[in-house]
């Protein structure tokens, strides 16, 4: 499903400086229509600078980058229309029920009442969740919450869903259904752009970049990088890379 | 306009879901209210009396009784100099001391007239204030008793004298001042820890990220709170009228006009703190300390401003609630109308303006 002649997200030269702290050095990339960018690195090395950035909740220092066909620095409305963003925290809210949420989010989007209900009711029946739409959030284990922020950050169909560390602080068997859940959109045409240190879920993405204090220091397929580095598996790639500074 | 419904009913879920911010909503007006009321209203007891009888006549040893025999006051003792009432006041034994001139009956018999003095410690001016009436009630009510062909001595010369509070201005307007304080609170500290809620659980992350422009997220989560304190003003005016008898002289529309005024500064106030504090104890904390108390303390709803250091007047005079009490106090105890508050007013519009302003920079900048 990629289609790797269409750029959903264009960076060239991007720095974003915090006084003299440079938390993103020249970085260029191009993520292709469809496809799952992993987007790695240690904590504090410039992702959520990133992200942040490219949703349109920070300018950057400098660069020019293009969201869904649109400039960061002047047409940040239209891009927000057309991406969906999931935090680290899976942010619901927590005395808003299941049902409430959705509906939420997806009234913001502006979309169609009657139609928000339909997709609703089909949301709830493909995650399972339709036995407890009406309990509050607060009151759902952490691994439903995250399908949920997921499916929420997705249901209005955006061009590119960024997804920042979505896997933090769940078991093994979930994040597994969760990255089954990441590529049954990537078949909808929904390019996924995901921040992750867990480095067996860079096996999942169709190409990651690998940022190092800032910069990004390789940007492959993982099967290429593990050829390239002579590694077995994605971990001692990282190890690799980031101790080579 | 259906996007921001939403978020205002969203927020309204917040509030009506939330127990502890439904107590403070409806419960603290009242609360407060009624406490103040009761304390305000409540008869005085066992206030501890010293005499000093110069006299020690038939009269004055019968005017001493009937004082105790009211029921309102306990006797700490006798005096026979006046310098004892000094050092009684300042350990407490005594909060008032009553004092018979030299041949009491004698001058109210032969000249028609006596004289009693009262000095109370005014250090707590309202009670002192209100043990003052009592006692003057019970002796104008003995004297007159006397069936005697007397004018009552202390028409012509009851002295009182206040220690430590001479003047007792600034005389407790509760009404007002509970007004200011209560809609400060509910609507700064609510505001300000409402979206710092959503900061620290990460939604306003989400908010921003979507379509919804800053300013219509920061509408549709004050919104509720604009209609909230409007029913809690509504409230205390009412209340005031039933617990305290606080009429309404003046028109009910220019109240509502500036309370409504009163509650968008104080919401600014609150999203200026909010793009301050990272999570809500901080944005509580600051809410408290930086507005709660100067607001109680320096706004003159209880310690009167003209008895204020110059620099805590100069800086009494950038507390909103000030101004705002002055205008509560035109408007309903003496019935002016615009003509006499479009100071006050205009100063607040402006302090609201400048904060909106404030609050409108910080939010952009924190994007950033």
């Amino acid at each position: 499903m990629i289609d790797s002649d269409t750029d959903v997200i264009r960076v060239r030269e991007l720095v974003k400086k915090f006084g003299s702290f440079v938390a993103n050095d020249r970085l260029s990339f191009r993520v292709h229509k469809g496809e799952i960018f992993g987007f790695l690195g240690a904590n504090g090395a410039g992702k959520t600078t990133t992200i942040r950035i490219l949703c349109g909740l920070s300018y950057p220092t400098s660069g020019e980058i293009e969201v869904a066909g649109h400039d960061v620095y002047t047409q940040r409305e239209r891009i927000k229309r057309k991406i969906g963003y999931m935090s680290q925290k899976f942010s619901l809210y927590e005395d808003l029920t299941v049902s409430e949420n959705i509906r939420l989010y997806a009234g913001i989007y502006g979309l169609d009442r009657r139609y928000i209900l339909q997709r609703e009711k089909q949301l709830l029946q493909q995650l399972g969740l339709q036995d407890i739409q009406n309990q509050f959030i607060r009151k759902i284990p952490l691994g439903w919450k995250q399908k949920l922020a997921f499916s929420v950050a997705v249901f209005h169909k955006p061009a590119i869903v960024f997804l920042d560390e979505p896997t933090g602080g769940v078991d093994p068997i979930t994040r597994r259904q969760f990255w089954e859940m990441i590529h049954e959109v990537t078949r909808e045409g929904i390019t996924v752009f995901v921040t992750t240190h867990y480095m067996d879920e860079a096996e999942y993405c169709d190409r990651v970049s690998i940022m190092v204090d800032g910069r990004i220091e390789a940007l492959e397929p993982p099967a290429v990088l593990k050829e390239r580095y002579n590694c077995g598996d994605m971990n001692e790639v990282f190890i690799k890379l980031a101790r080579k500074q | 306009m259906k996007r921001f419904f939403g978020l205002v009913s969203k927020e309204f879920q917040h509030i009506f879901r939330d127990v502890r911010t439904l107590v403070i909503l409806f419960g603290l007006p009242v609360v407060m209210i009624v406490l103040f009321g009761y304390v305000v209203t409540n008869e005085i007891r066992d206030v501890k009396i010293v005499v000093w009888d110069r006299s020690g006549d038939q009269l004055s040893r019968e005017a001493v009784s009937k004082i105790l025999s009211s029921g309102y006051f306990i006797l700490a003792g006798y005096l026979d100099r006046e310098e004892e009432i000094e050092s009684l006041f300042r350990s407490g034994e005594a909060k008032v001391a009553v004092i018979f001139e030299h041949d009491f009956e004698k001058n109210l018999v032969r000249e028609k007239k006596a004289a009693i003095r009262l000095v109370t410690d005014a250090s707590d001016a309202n009670s002192a204030q209100l043990a003052l009436n009592y006692l003057q009630g019970v002796l104008t009510g003995f004297f007159m008793s006397l069936d005697q062909d007397v004018s009552l001595p202390w028409a012509v010369d009851i002295k009182t004298r206040m220690f430590y509070n001479e003047e007792m201005r600034g005389v407790y307007m509760f009404v007002p001042g509970l007004m200011a304080l209560i809609l400060m609170l509910i609507s700064s500290l609510m505001t300000s820890v409402t979206i710092t809620r959503e900061k620290e659980f990460g939604t306003m992350e989400l908010l921003l990220a979507s379509p919804l422009k800053p300013v219509e997220i920061i509408l549709g989560k004050v919104t509720p709170y604009v209609l909230l304190s409007l029913v809690n003003a509504a409230t205390i005016i009412l209340l005031g009228y039933l617990v305290f008898r606080v009429p309404v002289m003046g028109s009910i529309w220019i109240l509502m006009l500036e309370c409504l005024l009163y509650i968008t500064l104080a919401l600014s106030l609150g999203v200026l703190i909010s793009t301050h504090a990272s999570t809500q104890q901080i944005a509580m904390v600051f809410s408290m300390v930086g507005l709660l108390l100067p607001t109680i303390l320096l706004s003159g709803f209880i310690f009167p401003i003209d008895n204020m250091p110059k620099i805590l007047q100069w800086f009494s005079s950038i507390m909103p609630a000030r101004w705002f009490i002055v205008i509560v106090k035109n408007v309903m105890l003496k019935g002016t109308g615009m003509a006499f508050i479009w100071k006050e007013t205009l100063i607040l519009l402006g302090m609201t303006v400048f904060f909106i302003l404030a609050a409108l920079k910080r939010f952009n900048i924190r994007l950033e």
